[in-house]
């Protein structure tokens, strides 16, 4: 029962994380059919650039700052010269580009950085007692500052002047463009805002294992489980399976290694591709 | 409808058959063992052809046939003494085969991104298990085991030589290219072709769509499965890295670079792939995947049809 209480916090503190590197990755999808597959690397850079950053400055908020916006950049230059060649063409091919870049992202980290983890300092270092265990205020802060970095993001979208450009985009790329949107320049920022949140969430998972070249890999997979969980390229419905799928590993880990427990998700994802291929948390289409 | 025998094409064909035949009788060991190995990474890559060039799927789980068809080879070489090279192929070929139902089962009811997704997802499956399955796989250290005589049991049995393996691997690959080049021309290739092109329209005209795919996966999941096999065979053993998601990304390169849709592209893709990889190897070490992933990322933008794709309708002619 103990047990059980704390797999729900761990659960729910990594489907946070996870719905911050989804949500980034779900965007991209939605507004410009582009299945990110480097989206990962990102997130693992992103905790690089972080640890960099700490190294300088000691201060883990700014590192979180530097961090997510020399991945925007970078976010916006792969878009630029690696993406925007390949609109118009076959979405398929959006999907062999994106795997290039993260082919050299993962490697330029070995080369960079080295196959030895980097360690990333928690910023917040009390512990609160829970049963007869010391729980870290560290994790509750990550899960409160993704969600309000996702609710940040929703109002943008919802009420910011640019946030309804990136909607009317997603809408009719070609209609708004009549409109008067810059299109090609809402597909850069909307990249490089998906990239920042990755970047934003590797330097929050970064204080719980540590960081090395090989992360992205997991988190590319996890975040494509969830995204088509959720329902492709909708927001709330990949925030739900967020929560949905961490948790279920973090039950399954009770019985299971962790190295096996990523069988449930892999299992939730063959159910419901089977059940409701368009998505457990989306309505169902008329 | 009479087709007209183009000279050309088979002149080429046994051009570069006999280059190959005679490769190992002058080239040194090392290089003898690549050719090989090109080979048997080009039989995958054909493989994949199949789903990517002929049918438009991408499949990202190619590691999982190619595994299975590795490790039911070594079960079948463990299992009985000696090891039998008979034994071995069906074994091999049954493992690919079971796991191409179940994946074919599943993940052909989705299209696009969805099935390359699936497909990556169910290869990861299969690595779990492997890895975490000690007992049985051998989970990290993977399986060690001889190579088989080659032979018919009650005929005749003698040992492999690193050339007549060369010869084999050679055979095999020759003969499953045939095979798939006679299956991508024949009725049931035109409609895999029509599903490329046009799906709604291909269930419009009364062909069961699902079904062609399920057959699409399962035949290329058996080819993917043959060359898992050989690798089996030439390296005397199963890691579960040969699962690993990098051997079915690994897969797609070489479909890429080699031009999809032309059989024969993805062998030359294997080979510049694996070229590449030993030239830049030389002096970046393990980082040779940086250029390599830079200059598949300019050949996605600026060189889609691959290296061999001008020579596409020569080759399916």
């Amino acid at each position: 029962m103990e047990q059980l209480v704390v797999q729900t916090l761990n659960g729910i503190v990594a489907g946070m994380i996870l719905a911050l590197v989804a949500s980034g990755l779900t965007l991209i999808f939605g507004i410009m059919d582009v299945v990110n597959f480097a989206h990962g690397e990102l997130f693992m850079l992103g905790a690089y650039v972080g640890t960099t950053t700490m190294v300088v400055t000691h201060n883990f908020w700014v590192a979180l700052v530097v961090a997510a916006v020399t991945i925007a950049l970078l976010g916006a230059v792969i878009q630029i010269t690696t993406l925007r060649p390949l609109l118009g063409r076959d979405p398929l091919t959006t999907i062999l580009a994106t795997f290039g870049v993260s082919l050299v992202l993962q490697n330029y980290a070995l080369w960079q950085y080295g196959p030895v983890p980097r360690k990333l300092s928690e910023p917040i270092t009390g512990h609160f007692k829970l049963f007869d265990l010391e729980y870290p205020y560290y994790r509750i802060a990550i899960a409160v500052l993704s969600a309000a970095i996702i609710g940040g993001l929703y109002l943008f979208l919802k009420y910011g002047t640019y946030g309804i450009w990136i909607r009317a985009t997603t809408q009719d790329r070609v209609m708004a463009s009549a409109m008067g949107i810059p299109v090609p320049l809402v597909h850069v920022a909307v990249f490089a805002i998906g990239a920042g949140m990755a970047a934003a969430s590797g330097v929050l998972f970064g204080p719980l294992i540590g960081v090395n070249h090989a992360m992205g890999t997991d988190w590319t997979l996890k975040a494509f489980i969830v995204v088509v969980v959720g329902g492709m390229g909708n927001l709330g419905g990949s925030i739900l399976a967020s929560i949905f799928i961490s948790l279920l590993e973090a039950y399954a880990a009770l019985w299971v290694s962790p190295s096996q427990a990523v069988i449930v998700s892999f299992v939730a994802l063959i159910l419901t591709l089977l059940i409701r291929p368009t998505g457990l948390f989306v309505p169902t289409p008329k | 409808m009479t087709r007209r025998p183009d000279v050309a094409y088979w002149t080429g064909f046994v051009v570069v058959l006999a280059l190959l035949f005679a490769a190992p009788l002058v080239l040194p060991e090392f290089w003898r063992r690549f050719v090989t190995e090109i080979l048997i990474w080009g039989l995958l890559a054909m493989s994949s052809d199949i789903l990517i060039g002929y049918t438009g799927m991408i499949s990202f789980g190619h590691s999982a046939f190619f595994g299975l068809g590795m490790y039911g080879a070594a079960a079948a070489l463990l299992a009985v003494a000696p090891p039998n090279l008979a034994l071995a192929l069906v074994s091999g070929l049954v493992g690919a085969a079971i796991v191409a139902a179940f994946v074919a089962y599943f993940a052909t009811r989705l299209r696009d991104i969805y099935f390359s997704i699936t497909t990556l997802v169910f290869s990861q499956i299969f690595y779990v298990i492997i890895f975490t399955w000690t007992d049985v796989t051998g989970g990290e250290n993977g399986l060690t085991f001889s190579r088989p005589n080659f032979g018919l049991p009650g005929w005749f049995s003698i040992p492999f030589t690193s050339d007549s393996l060369h010869w084999f691997v050679l055979a095999v690959v020759t003969g499953s290219y045939l095979v798939l080049r006679r299956i991508t021309q024949s009725p049931f290739g035109m409609v895999l072709q029509a599903i490329r092109e046009n799906e709604p329209r291909t269930r419009a005209i009364g062909y069961p769509v699902e079904r062609y795919k399920i057959v699409a996966v399962m035949l290329s999941g058996l080819f993917a499965g043959l060359a898992g096999v050989l690798y089996a065979l030439q390296n005397k053993f199963a890691a579960p890295d040969f699962v690993f998601l990098v051997i079915s990304a690994e897969t797609v390169i070489y479909n890429v670079m080699g031009g999809v849709g032309t059989l024969v592209g993805p062998i030359a893709g294997a080979a510049f792939f694996l070229l590449l990889r030993e030239g830049l190897s030389r002096f970046l070490t393990e980082y040779y995947l940086i250029p390599v992933g830079l200059i598949f990322t300019a050949m996605v933008i600026f060189v889609p049809q691959g290296l061999l794709g001008f020579l596409k309708r020569r080759l399916n002619q």
